[in-house]
């Protein structure tokens, strides 16, 4: 914060907009760290000098860590080292004894909030409850994207230049102060004068501003994102976060003058403190480094038997020989921690298929418009921009609609008439809806994002074909780019089966406004089919074979691509131009579709473990029918439980993870040193590997450690807001970060990526850029190498890559994944150590 | 076989109620339990109204009615359990039952694992129990007790997220004004009761001669205070104007909710009301045409509302008091069936566009992929001014939120904060001695002089005002604000019995009552002051968070302090209300506005000492704006 007595709005405003959440309209959900505006400071430093700030829980409450402690999850052997590493053999007893057993007061009492608190204790007013509601009509109604039948007027004037032109040309206004209407009225308004009136002293303004707007962060940090970047709506906006200021500064005028009149005096008139640094560092303090090494024993019980298998897979592995056979088929998946269970049965249904892990957008970018949309959807991570476009065209069956959703019902007559017909129809509806839920047009459906039957320009015809600078589709040099760089990344390169799956996933669910945050990071948040076909269709194109085949990778002709998807909440898989199969590959293909259905059964049969309406032990056909039913049933708030549990990323062979059952918490980037030795595709991979894997990863952390606050709560009284957010009820900001439903199995531990290569090239691939740095050296991600030869285990800590020693010595095996599934204990209640129970450990086979 | 149909009458409240007190001995993690409890009684129920209607409908519809159980009997006045089958009960039946077990079924897979799930379903069947009582009553008696639990249970509803400010808040805001409807049901009760001397059944209205008789007997101002406050408890049950502003603020619980209270059941009850008393008032032109005024200013004011929502809860919420609007108009214009085709059509409408409102998002931001068409900003600007004045009337709700604060409740919370002086020792000996005085009195120990004895009982309910206001706006210590509370209903009692002879037996079971609800509060709220040394009512406190077993007794004895159904207060706040004559505008009027503020001075405390955002920042709490 500007410690100098003198204000700047700009800088003043520059500063809100970092700290304010960041979240886009719901639409696309995008995963990122709730703290991003804490990056700069190590991970700990952030939590307890964000929570010190804002007043939010940073950490799972000592009680939970020490319930955790008693039921075996906290080892005593890990909590011991990590007592040891922090504070010395010496001090162990004391601090155990602290952590276990000594009393703390946990009480948060936020610096936000000091200043505009004098409104209540001095004026007697409670300013909240005097201006959001109108202020927050006032803003859903500017923004609103298409649920008001009657919009606001004039918005591509801006916020308050509309509400200006609303003014001056009506009989009635919002305000009720006659000179705040003069202002209002007045297009040269100053936010200083304003200040002046409100706040007083010069030193108070930012210190107010922050109370300010952090009392309805929802809302702030929707105009500051929609300021920022306008596109994230499809009906554009004009809107400003000064704008927002001035108008709730107006709105408190107009409170305090119509309780005073004009003899009020600024807030500052009453305060007794200095002007606050809301920023300023926080003193040393015993609970926070409590909190510590309940937190670091927390992750590394679980680390350290992760290491461990991978240390044991590693050795196994290189004893092993190599297999020369080719595969029956290969699958390629998305890293997504979701398809590390699908992975796992589809080796287990074809022992013989193999499956790699790379980032769902499969290494093409682009825009991709449907035919008749009038918008490109972005089809690649959130932080590219692509040059191209695809199109979708020849689409034959139209899309499909459902009356039901009709403004009409909310007019007069026609909602009159609606009573009449629509009323006793939904009754009907309703009861099928309970009884055999089933796909429907208002159902989120992942599969709808492209039609089955439509083409694609997936060839540039020519570079003069260009919509909206854009290029439409990719030149054969840009294909073959595109597949070299993928095949190259995961290391498959040779041994090429004869039909090569590239899987996409997506997500489907009925009633869901945060249905987008269930699909694909590595898609901008969208259902990844598009790209699946897309890549296949240029892995198929013969020109672009040839231009593999110059650049030193072989595909035999035979060997066909196929793009497909898999639903994740559905449990179903779909393919694309399977027309285009030769002959013998239709065959292939059809067998490798039973080998795929068993996978998906396998895999609802896992998944059903943690749903307690399904009854795991059914026969398997009946599980498989439950959860599909899930995805498409209105009353099911959680038709998947999205990345809940995700702990870890292995970028490496697939064989270092493979006799291990990891649950679903591992995502898996597949990745062979030895096509890599100077480490430049391993920068690729790790670059996104923090904002992406990490970004998920912190956002569940803090959605669970405080849902409340960080958190959208429980999704069930959520009411949706201009079709671009959810609020509580008609007068609540609105709620950023994921809703209860989504967090309630994740354990708030931090993201450990495992990298297969030797420590030196692994630091020199992080440190190619400041930003990607700063997730690793910042620990807001763990980062540990496995040794390609010697197997030995490296944690980075502080710039270096020291050796690792596991405390474990055995991990448990299973021999059966059904009784294995079969025996999990049901959650008995949603509080962390209960919860978070059912969450597996390391399982070696 | 209607004799039988006429016997099994009082299943139909006895059914919901058992299952209520079952689903009570079961724990939150047993939720398979608490459902089947949920889902049989509702079912049963349901199966049973079927049954009931077909019979009816095969024996010729012809009304049934019952007199179950005699309450409670004083000179003239009794509390009879009337029960009644026609058919405006046929259909709010049907489709209640429907609605209600369809939302249990959905509520079940919806609820799991929430945090209040035993809760939820408890006020849900304790809820259905009140729509029971007021759909199948027979007199205005039994019907009020529907009408009480309901406004409980949709208290308890939308405040059903205690832990957040904005659900306890909007709920308190939801109970005012559903009190502002109580009192005028009670009002209208003791005026009807004064013309005839008796219960007004609902018989007795069905028949002409009757009505004819009553028009006969009753005097204009009478009529007009009768039909005018049925009319006021059904515009606040059907949020009509003034009293809109509530019903989209009541969409705060969880959608499920939402949609059979806000969406279906609960809203249409004033309608409910109108269709039940139609004999009472239709043959009254003026008072049809009001009722049509009133239809048409809510339908006009609340589409204008509606269309500029952009919040989808909001937007139900007033194109469904738009809906009961018109709903209005026909009863106005006597066209009874198709307000019962309407009702039904439009309660399954709104309870399922409720159920699916968080679809509206996936939905039409797809469809406006594929249909956007940018706006014409310029034609706007063209708009007349009068477009632009609706629009922001419109925005701002016709403030009717602003009104209904500003005209109904600032004006006692300002007579409230007069009311310091209650706060001081002489007073409060005086109030002790006034107290004493009015038992000696009672007792006949003392013999009051005659040209005061006249006034006593307005004195006493005056005092007794003050004190409910004294409580209702004080800031402080909330044992005082209890303590006044206590005071003010001993102070009534002896009001009402010496304005007449009430048996002594009577006074004892409503004054042991009391004072054990007195007693056993204050020790709620003094072991919940000793947590923290500070319960002041200028915040709230959250203590339920700590304490969920002080706060239930509390809440309890809030209930029976304040006259919920079949506590023996109830009863007395009853009997007050006959035993005043009918020319005592004042004590009427004391006694009326003292009985809309009782429960809201109690269940302030409640709300401010035990709900809202826990105080301590130990665990996550919710930003107060959320």
């Amino acid at each position: 914060m500007n410690k100098s007595a003198h204000f700047d709005v700009q800088h003043a405003l520059h500063s809100l907009k970092h700290y304010l959440p960041t979240q886009s309209p719901l639409k696309d959900f995008i995963h990122h760290n709730s703290l991003h505006a804490f990056q700069s400071l190590k991970f700990y430093e952030a939590i307890f000098k964000a929570s010190k700030i804002f007043g939010f829980q940073a950490t799972t409450p000592l009680s939970d860590y020490r319930e955790m402690y008693a039921n075996g999850r906290i080892q005593d052997l890990v909590l011991n080292r990590v007592i040891i590493e922090k504070h010395g053999a010496e001090s162990l007893d004391l601090w155990k004894q602290k952590a276990l057993s000594q009393s703390y007061d946990e009480h948060v009492e936020p610096r936000i909030g000091q200043l505009r608190a004098l409104w209540k204790s001095h004026y007697h007013i409670d300013m909240d409850t005097a201006v959001q509601p109108l202020l927050f009509r006032l803003l859903s109604h500017y923004l609103d994207q298409g649920i008001a039948i009657e919009p606001f007027p004039n918005t591509q004037l801006g916020l308050l230049a509309a509400i200006r032109h609303l003014e001056t040309h009506s009989y009635v206004s919002f305000f009720k102060s006659k000179r705040v209407k003069k202002w209002l009225a007045n297009e040269q308004l100053n936010l200083l004068e304003l200040l002046n009136l409100v706040v007083g002293k010069e030193a108070y303004f930012e210190q107010y501003l922050f109370d300010q707007q952090f009392s309805h962060r929802g809302w702030s940090g929707m105009v500051a994102t929609v300021e920022t970047t306008p596109s994230v709506m499809l009906d554009p906006k004009k809107i400003a976060l000064e704008d927002l200021i001035a108008l709730e500064l107006l709105l408190e005028i107009d409170v305090l003058d119509s309780k005073f009149g004009h003899s009020w005096q600024p807030i500052t008139t009453h305060v007794t403190f200095a002007p606050q640094d809301l920023f300023a560092d926080l003193p040393y303090s015993e609970v926070a480094e409590v909190f510590k090494i309940w937190q670091d024993a927390f992750e590394w019980s679980y680390y350290d038997s992760v290491l461990a298998g991978i240390q044991i897979s590693s050795q196994r592995l290189a004893a092993q020989k190599a297999s020369a056979n080719t595969p029956s088929f290969q699958a390629l998946f998305c890293i997504d921690e979701r398809e590390c269970s699908i992975r796992r049965h589809v080796e287990f249904a074809d022992k013989n298929a193999e499956t790699f892990g790379t980032p769902g957008f499969f290494s093409a970018e682009f825009f991709f418009l449907p035919q008749n949309g009038k918008f490109y959807d972005k089809l690649c991570p959130a932080p590219v921009t692509p040059k191209y476009l695809i199109k979708e065209f020849n689409v034959t069956t139209p899309r499909e609609h459902d009356i039901f959703y009709t403004a009409k019902t909310h007019q007069l007559m026609t909602g009159f008439f609606s009573a009449f017909t629509f009323g006793f129809w939904s009754a009907i509806r309703l009861v099928q809806h309970l009884f055999s839920p089933k796909m429907a047009p208002a159902i989120s459906n992942a599969f709808a994002v492209l039609q089955e039957n439509g083409k694609l320009t997936v060839e540039n015809q020519s570079t003069d074909d260009v919509e909206n600078g854009l290029q439409i589709g990719f030149t054969v040099d840009e294909m073959a780019a595109r597949v070299l760089s993928l095949l190259s990344g995961i290391g498959l390169t040779k041994n090429f089966s004869p039909l090569i799956y590239l899987l996409a996933h997506g997500s489907s669910s009925a009633n869901n406004p945060h249905h987008g945050a269930h699909d694909c990071g590595a898609c901008s948040g969208r259902p990844g089919a598009v790209n699946a076909r897309v890549v296949a269709t240029m892995a198929n194109h013969k020109k672009v074979r040839e231009k593999l085949k110059n650049a030193g990778i072989d595909i035999p002709d035979a060997t066909q691509f196929i793009g497909g998807m898999h639903d994740t909440a559905a449990d179903e898989m779909g393919f694309y131009d399977i027309e285009n199969l030769t002959p013998e590959n239709v065959k292939r293909h059809f067998e490798n579709i039973q080998t795929f259905e068993r996978a998906c059964d396998l895999n609802a049969k896992e998944r059903s473990r943690r749903f307690e309406s399904i009854d795991t032990k059914a026969p398997i056909a009946k599980v498989r029918q439950a959860i599909k039913a899930r995805s498409v049933s209105l009353f099911e708030p959680r038709p998947e439980l999205g990345h809940g549990t995700n702990t870890l990323c292995i970028v490496g062979k697939r064989g270092l993870t493979k006799s291990m059952m990891l649950d679903r918490r591992a995502f898996m980037n597949s990745y062979d040193y030895k096509t890599d030795l100077e480490g430049k595709f391993l920068t690729n991979i790790m670059k996104p590997l923090g904002p992406v894997c990490g970004g998920i990863n912190l956002e569940y952390y803090f959605s669970r450690v405080d849902n409340y606050k960080l958190g959208a709560g429980t999704k069930l009284p959520h009411n949706v807001v201009g079709l671009f957010g959810v609020a509580n009820s008609s007068d609540g900001d609105l709620r950023p970060g994921l809703p209860w439903q989504m967090v309630e199995v994740h354990d708030p531990i931090r993201l450990l990526i495992v990298v297969e290569h030797f420590p030196e090239v692994i630091l020199k691939a992080i440190q190619t850029t400041p930003e990607m740095y700063e997730w690793f050296i910042n620990e807001w991600v763990h980062l540990a190498a496995i040794h390609p030869e010697t197997h030995e285990l490296f944690y980075f800590k502080e710039g270096i890559f020291n050796p690792y020693h596991t405390l474990t010595s055995q991990l448990p095996s299973f021999s059966d994944f059904h009784e294995l599934i079969e025996a999990m204990p049901a959650m008995r209640t949603n509080q962390l150590p209960d919860a978070t129970q059912e969450n597996l450990p390391v399982y070696l086979n | 076989m209607p004799s039988i149909l006429k016997t099994i009458l009082p299943l139909f409240v006895i059914i919901p109620f058992v299952g209520f007190i079952l689903s009570l001995f079961f724990n939150r993690t047993q939720e398979k339990a608490i459902t089947n409890i949920a889902l049989g009684t509702v079912g049963i129920h349901l199966l049973l109204v079927i049954w009931a209607v077909m019979s009816w409908l095969s024996t010729g519809m012809q009304t049934q009615t019952l007199k179950y159980w005699q309450l409670f009997e004083h000179e003239g006045f009794k509390f009879i359990l009337d029960f009644y089958f026609d058919a405006v009960t046929a259909v709010f039946a049907t489709v209640g039952g429907i609605i209600t077990l369809l939302v249990v079924l959905f509520s079940k897979f919806y609820m799991h694992r929430e945090e209040g799930f035993k809760r939820y379903f408890n006020s849900l069947l304790l809820f259905y129990t009140g729509f029971s009582f007021a759909v199948f009553a027979g007199n205005f008696e039994t019907l009020f007790i529907g009408w009480e639990i309901f406004g409980f249970t949709s208290f308890l509803l939308i405040g059903f997220y205690r832990d957040r400010y904005l659900p306890v808040k909007n709920a308190f805001k939801v109970l005012s004004v559903y009190r502002l409807g109580d009192v005028a049901l009670i009002l209208a009760m003791w005026m009807a009761h004064h013309v005839f001397h008796t219960n007004i059944t609902f018989t007795e209205l069905s028949q002409v001669s009757w009505v004819e008789q009553f028009h006969i007997n009753v005097n204009a101002g009478e009529l007009l205070l009768i039909i005018s406050m049925i009319l006021v408890a059904a515009a606040v049950k059907s949020a009509q104007f003034p009293f809109s502003s509530w019903l989209p603020r009541a969409m705060e619980g969880p959608t499920t909710s939402s949609a059979i209270f806000y969406g279906a059941l609960s809203a249409h009850l004033g309608v409910f009301l109108l269709l039940r008393t139609a004999p009472l008032w239709e043959v009254v032109p003026s008072f049809n045409e009001a009722i049509i005024a009133l239809g048409i200013v809510t339908a006009l004011m609340s589409t204008m509302t509606a269309r500029v929502q952009s919040t989808i809860k909001t937007q139900i919420a007033y194109s469904a008091i738009a809906q009961m609007g018109l709903m209005l108009i026909e009863i106005g214009l006597g066209l009874h069936t198709l307000v019962l085709v309407h009702f039904a059509g439009h309660a399954f409408l709104r309870a399922y566009q409720l159920l699916v409102s968080p679809s509206t998002l996936g939905y039409m931001i797809h469809n406006q992929f594929f249909e956007y068409a940018p706006k014409l900003h310029a034609t706007r600007s063209s708009t007349s001014k009068w477009q632009n004045t609706l629009y922001v009337l419109s925005v701002k709700e016709w403030s009717l939120d602003a009104f209904q604060f500003n005209y109904l409740w600032k004006p006692f919370k300002l007579l409230g904060k007069q009311t310091l002086w209650l706060e001081r020792i002489p007073s409060q000996i005086i109030l002790v001695i006034m107290i004493v005085l009015g038992v000696l009195m009672e007792l006949e120990y003392l013999q009051s002089p005659l040209s005061i004895k006249q006034y006593l009982p307005e004195l006493y309910a005056a005092l007794s005002l003050f004190c409910i206001l004294a409580a209702l706006s004080s800031r402080g210590n909330p044992m005082r604000a209890w303590w006044k509370i206590v005071m003010s209903q001993l102070l009534i009692v002896l009001g009402v019995s010496l304005n007449v002879h009430v048996e002594s037996a009577h006074v004892w079971i409503y004054l042991t009552t009391t004072i054990s609800a007195a007693v056993l509060g204050m020790f709620c709220l003094h072991n919940t002051f000793h947590i923290d040394k500070d319960i002041s009512l200028n915040q709230y406190h959250g203590y339920v968070q700590e304490r969920p077993d002080l706060a239930i007794i509390f809440l309890i004895c809030c209930m029976a302090l304040v006259g919920f159904p079949f506590t023996p207060t109830f009863i007395a706040i009853d009997l007050m209300f006959t035993q005043i004559h009918e020319q005592q505008y004042t004590l009427v009027t004391l006694t009326g506005l003292g009985f809309i503020f009782l429960e809201l001075a109690a269940l302030r405390i409640y709300a401010r000492v035990y709900l809202g955002q826990h105080k301590k920042q130990s665990h996550p709490i919710a930003y107060r704006s959320s």
